[in-house]
């Protein structure tokens, strides 16, 4: 394991969820479950953090705070998509003012389903999503090295 | 004369879970005014009513908000009751009681973990927190969910307790008991959270009925209305008074929901001791045909639910006002002349509910 | 004995002035909510004193505007705003008025037509 997968740290943002993933997602970062064991912290900067979880559909008012955040953050970044909501829009999938999932708006790579999800299965996700950052942040430093063999570093190479 | 400007605030901010947004009026470091603007989370559930039918309805009801979730069942469920005049067995009205005395407890508990956060007192958050995954176990043990539970329907709920749940219930509330004492020994006497709260936000009585401030907002400040005292479920049954403070600052919000959580397991006690015998549910037949407002008492305030219905299996309407949408306005009376570094402190004490609020 | 919870259906001419009355006697108001009819608005506003509650009943056609309640309870702001935007109701004269961008939907006046 690398450095950054020893110590990611995490930012959460609510699309249009109804809290119980949120609280769930907190739940994960107090006693009993505690995702700090893995040296993970939960940040409120866009632009320290590692690992994006998102919950809840995306509304048009969200998409562009959303799409935000997401440019604001550095790479590699990994993005978790925590309750069924999140995944597809879930049960309120059919309403006016949903657009659908998060990956309607940006990359999604890891999915967590559930309706709340369950803070174990939060913690599998990121879990997963650390070997994901660490696969990522191989492949960005394989990238910009042969970028700079062939003359000059071209930054953000793999957007 | 002082600078003025702008600060927007939010949505995405540490302090909240939620997105909210406002833009701040600052003389200096002073606030001058807040406007509001939501639609964050706004999803339009309400239109659903007219393409569900209204026992499936019971689903979207309860992710109004998974805070609240299981009040917003019951309150759905009571005012479909209402309209189709059913009597619900009385073990269900006791079950109903004790679930959402228990929802009470786990919300205020999550609210003054939310409140430490913001005052940088990281150990009284984790310590809240810790006692509220105790209340999750037993909603886990009872009802097989954490945060959204699905056991309320119209007629009655899906799910019976049995004497070892009860046994370790009552159990659990215990510890609790004695292991809050020390965490709200802390809130109430610790120096640092005394300074912080002590005179912020002084939300005077008339003030508190004009500007339609509910629960603990509106009985900090010294009026005595809890909706619990119009005796649904198993309300009417049981004895209580409802907690009032005078000060009306941000101290006494915190004492009251305190005291509540104190009170709530003196209810679930009472309601364990009494809880009779018999079915958990009636069988439910035919449309709902007329229309009915009901008032319960959520964890943040008073919650309206009002359906309309035609006879058909769609409702016609189902409207949903949540305490925060309430307790919007006297906050952003409560901002004006506050300190800007208190301006995150002084929402929370409101316990906003940003997904309820939009729906 | 029950608390009230009752209906008053009301006419438009009276509407504000059993609102000042209901302002003078001290009750709070507990929320504000349309409902659609065939061609038609049913607007409710509920007020309570303690446990008690009354509700207002004044149904409109489509375009009759509304007065705001504002003036007697500035807290109604954010549920006319609410009404306003989401039924398409027209309420006149809202202090803080967002003019149909409370929610900022794409949708226009989505309650409007049924289904």
């Amino acid at each position: 394991m690398g450095k950054l997968a020893k110590s990611p740290w995490l930012l959460h943002y609510d699309g249009s969820s109804c809290n119980g993933c949120d609280i769930e997602v907190l739940a994960c970062t107090t006693p009993v479950y505690d995702i700090e064991r893995f040296g993970i912290i939960n940040t409120g900067d866009p632009f320290q953090a590692d690992i994006l979880l998102i919950t809840g559909g995306i509304n048009s008012q969200s998409e562009s705070v959303v799409k935000q955040i997401y440019s604001q953050m550095p790479n590699p970044k990994v993005v978790v998509a925590v309750g069924i909501c999140a995944c597809t829009g879930g049960i309120f999938k059919t309403c006016y003012n949903i657009k659908g999932g998060v990956d309607t708006v940006i990359p999604v790579d890891i999915y967590v389903p559930g309706c709340a999800a369950r803070p174990q299965a939060i913690i599998d996700g990121v879990v997963k999503a650390l070997a994901l950052l660490e696969q990522k942040r191989a492949d960005y430093a394989a990238q910009r090295r042969s970028a700079a063999q062939e003359g000059g570093i071209v930054r953000g190479a793999d957007q | 004369m002082a600078k003025r400007s702008i600060v927007p605030f939010g949505p995405q901010h540490p302090v909240f879970p939620e997105p909210v947004h406002l833009d701040l009026v600052l003389e200096d470091e002073v606030v001058v005014g807040a406007v509001p603007s939501i639609g964050f989370v706004h999803r339009g559930l309400e239109k659903l009513v007219e393409t569900k039918d209204y026992k499936e309805y019971i689903y979207i009801a309860e992710r109004v908000c998974g805070i609240c979730s299981f009040g917003h069942g019951m309150g759905y469920c009571e005012a479909v009751e209402r309209v189709m005049n059913i009597d619900v067995p009385p073990r269900a009205k006791y079950l109903r009681t004790i679930w959402m005395e228990m929802s009470r407890i786990h919300s205020h508990l999550l609210w003054l973990g939310l409140l430490a956060d913001a005052l940088g007192f990281e150990s009284l958050f984790m310590q809240s927190w810790r006692l509220r995954e105790k209340i999750l176990d037993m909603f886990d043990l009872t009802t097989g969910g954490r945060v959204i539970f699905s056991v309320n329907t119209p007629g009655g709920v899906l799910k019976d307790v049995d004497a070892y749940m009860l046994h370790q219930l009552l159990q659990t509330i215990d510890e609790m008991e004695q292991d809050l004492r020390p965490v709200s020994d802390a809130f109430l006497r610790e120096y640092t959270v005394g300074t912080r709260l002590h005179g912020l936000g002084v939300l005077k009585p008339e003030d508190a009925v004009q500007l339609g401030a509910v629960g603990p907002m509106l009985r900090a400040s010294g009026v005595p209305y809890d909706a619990r005292k119009l005796g649904y479920a198993a309300y009417g049954e049981l004895a209580f008074e409802p907690i009032v403070l005078t000060d009306g600052d941000s101290y006494a919000r915190c004492e009251l929901r305190l005291q509540e959580i104190f009170q709530s397991f003196h209810l679930i006690r009472q309601a364990v001791a009494k809880l009779p015998n018999g079915p958990i549910a009636v069988p439910v037949k035919g449309n709902p045909d007329g229309e009915y407002f009901m008032r319960i008492e959520q964890p943040r305030g008073e919650a309206v639910y009002y359906v309309r219905a035609n006879g058909t299996k769609f409702l016609d309407r189902f409207r949903l006002r949540t305490p925060t949408t309430s307790n919007i306005p006297p906050m952003l009376e409560l901002l004006k002349g506050c300190q800007l570094a208190d301006v995150p402190l002084l929402i929370l004490t409101i316990d906003p509910c940003i997904s309820c609020t939009e729906r | 004995m029950e608390p009230i919870n009752e209906i008053i259906p009301i006419e438009m001419d009276q509407f504000l002035s059993t609102v000042i009355q209901f302002k003078m006697d001290k009750m709070r108001l507990v929320q504000i909510c349309a409902s659609r009819l065939p061609a038609q608005y049913e607007l409710s506003y509920c007020f309570a004193r303690e446990l008690d509650m009354w509700t207002l009943r004044l149904v409109v056609d489509e375009d009759t505007p509304v007065p705001s309640i504002t003036q007697m309870y500035p807290c109604a702001f954010l549920q006319e705003n609410e009404t306003a935007e989401l039924f398409g109701v027209k309420i006149q004269n809202i202090e803080h008025d967002y003019n149909s961008r409370l929610y900022r939907i794409d949708r226009e006046t989505p309650f409007k037509e049924k289904g």
